[in-house]
């Protein structure tokens, strides 16, 4: 994947897809095309998403960052069919959002880890599989490999406040990841927990990433959150929420800890600031 | 046992307020007793006496003071006095074989129990059937939930023996029936607020994540907001239970009924013995106690169960 960064106002990639045939092995994941959202509210309307152009292809883990208000959450919600745009086309896996939903294509994670108390860890997890069906012996077989995926192994039995909020935040991405979708959606996961803690995750989220071979949309306040996972760094700015700048990241996908004191790693975050700074300069 | 300190200073507190109050209360009974006792009194008759304060009567008759602590038909009996009324009609009946008596508070508090009990069934059922009806119904919420609120602000002893006098003519002959209605109508409305709350307790995060799965809105149901609304269930319940005791003893107090510890208030005011409500009265305070105990104890089996404590 050699590609120019976007220089545009909008992403570079527009790559030409037939919305009614099956999707190529090489279509885009989730394919947005001038994408508007206007919530109506008592102080008149919210332009949410304004003009909003991506593709994300599979294999991609793309961040989303940008201060609050600028629609990166909202864009997420889109693609999860819990939000329905104002106008503008897009399509995950070749279809509707609402068909994608309906096909369980997507595992959603939440800011807020959202576990059921009366649920044991072992028993949230399954909550999904439960839900979709799935035997008895495939739902424990599910349930006991992911959480070795997210290294909770032996923590089956324990209740929710038992665990730190790292842990409840690794039971819900196991939660998400516990029925194979291809496509992983991540609202803030770690938006709550302390530096350490972040750090730690983000390390195991990438190991996960390249075991899985998902493709990741990862929404973040953080910059160095968002250049050490990503592949793709979308910035996105407020009053209309729309993208400033689409980064197609250089760094290689195997990352140590260390690859940000690099000059790449650091030129990238200079790069995202410069983006929030210009989407926030006639702000205030 | 932490707990027990407060709630016996508590006791101790009320049993002196009472035994202080017993001697005004009693007093000018006491005299008149006392005067056809042939006791010399100041003032001497009855009719000079209601010119006079109760505290300046126990002033000038001190000596007769002790007999406002042992009458016969007290307008305040002391606390020791309902004891021995409430042993002599429960305990000391069922030791002698005649537990089930006509005149044996356990008679009547297992009347008194059994409506209470049926009350509670319905109105319990009636209130969680409602709030579901509510939560998942806009039409319902804003057509039932109003009528839900005007029912509780109807007097209850006005429309009792409405009840009694409906299901009379309906033909239902056991007083069972009209009870465990009047005790359903005051049950249910703590049952289906809770619920209510406790079905509409799930953030809106929870419920976009059954949506991503796809999940139907029965399963939503069954998988999320049922159980999430257990805790403010049992709470409700314990706050039902003691409003269906209280409806099943209102509902025995008018038209001729006989049996159930309302009945037993009733007859206790109609024949002048106070003794006779003060035990009843007790008898219906520890029952309910022990009802809201019990409740509380399967509040916490169960919530332990589900992992719920922190």
């Amino acid at each position: 994947m050699i590609r120019p960064p976007a220089a545009s106002q909008y992403c570079g990639q527009q790559e030409t897809t037939d919305v009614t045939t099956q999707p190529a092995i090489s279509a885009p994941v989730i394919s947005a095309k001038g994408l508007d959202l206007t919530f109506q509210t008592g102080d008149g309307p919210v332009h949410a998403l304004r003009d909003v152009s991506l593709d994300i292809n599979r294999g991609d883990f793309v961040s989303f960052i940008g201060p609050s208000g600028c629609g990166k959450t909202t864009f997420l919600r889109v693609m999860a069919d819990l939000e329905q745009p104002t106008a503008g086309q897009i399509t995950v896996n070749g279809t509707s959002p609402e068909a994608a939903r309906k096909a369980r294509a997507y595992g959603y994670v939440f800011q807020a880890a959202g576990l059921y108390p009366w649920r044991t860890i072992g028993g949230n997890i399954r909550l999904p599989l439960e839900i979709m069906g799935y035997s008895r012996a495939d739902q424990d077989e599910r349930v006991k490999r992911v959480m070795e995926l997210v290294e909770l192994g032996g923590f089956e039995k324990k209740y929710p406040w038992q665990l730190s909020g790292g842990m409840q935040q690794r039971a819900s991405i196991a939660r998400a990841l516990a029925f194979d979708a291809d496509l992983l959606l991540m609202d803030e996961p770690f938006g709550a927990l302390d530096e350490i803690v972040r750090d730690h995750l983000n390390e195991q989220l990438l190991k996960l990433w390249e075991r899985t071979n998902k493709t990741i949309c990862f929404v973040t306040h953080s910059i160095p959150e968002a250049v050490y996972l990503s592949t793709k760094i979308v910035v996105m700015s407020p009053r209309p929420g729309r993208i400033t700048d689409v980064i197609d990241s250089p760094l290689p996908r195997a990352r140590p800890l260390e690859i940000r004191d690099s000059p790449e790693f650091i030129e990238i975050a200079h790069r995202v600031r410069d983006g929030l700074r210009a989407g926030h300069a006639y702000d205030d | 046992m932490r707990n027990a300190l407060p709630v016996l200073t508590v006791l101790l507190a009320i049993m002196a307020i009472w035994y202080a109050a017993v001697a005004p209360m009693n007093i000018r009974v006491a005299l008149d007793q006392a005067q056809r006792g042939g006791a010399v009194l100041q003032p001497a008759t009855a009719l000079e006496r209601q010119e006079v304060s109760v505290w300046s009567l126990m002033l000038r008759n001190p000596a007769q003071i002790k007999d406002a602590y042992a009458m016969e038909r007290p307008r305040l009996p002391t606390p020791g006095q309902v004891a021995v009324e409430l042993w002599n009609t429960t305990g000391d009946m069922a030791l002698s074989g005649r537990a089930m008596s006509k005149r044996s508070l356990i008679y009547h508090g297992w009347i008194t129990l059994q409506s209470t009990l049926w009350g509670f069934a319905l109105g319990t059922t009636l209130g969680i059937l409602g709030a579901v009806a509510i939560v998942y119904s806009r039409v319902v919420d804003m057509s039932l939930m109003p009528w839900a609120i005007i029912s509780q602000t109807v007097p209850i002893v006005a429309l009792a023996p409405m009840i009694i006098v409906v299901a009379s003519q309906l033909g239902i002959s056991d007083r069972t029936v009209p009870k465990a209605i009047i005790s359903a109508y005051l049950c249910y409305f703590p049952v289906l607020v809770g619920m209510v709350k406790g079905l509409r307790s799930p953030a809106h995060a929870q419920l976009d994540l059954l949506k991503t799965y796809n999940a139907s809105g029965f399963q939503a149901f069954l998988k999320l907001r049922l159980p999430a609304s257990v805790p403010y269930l049992f709470t409700s319940l314990k706050v039902g239970i003691a409003a269906a005791l209280v409806g099943t003893i209102v509902g025995e107090l008018p038209t001729g009924a006989i049996s159930g510890l309302g009945a037993r208030i009733l007859i206790g005011d109609q024949f002048g013995t106070p003794l006779a409500i003060w035990a009843a009265l007790v008898a219906a305070a520890v029952l309910a106690g022990a009802l809201v105990t019990l409740l509380d104890l399967a509040q916490r089996v169960t919530l332990k169960r589900m992992g719920m404590q922190a």
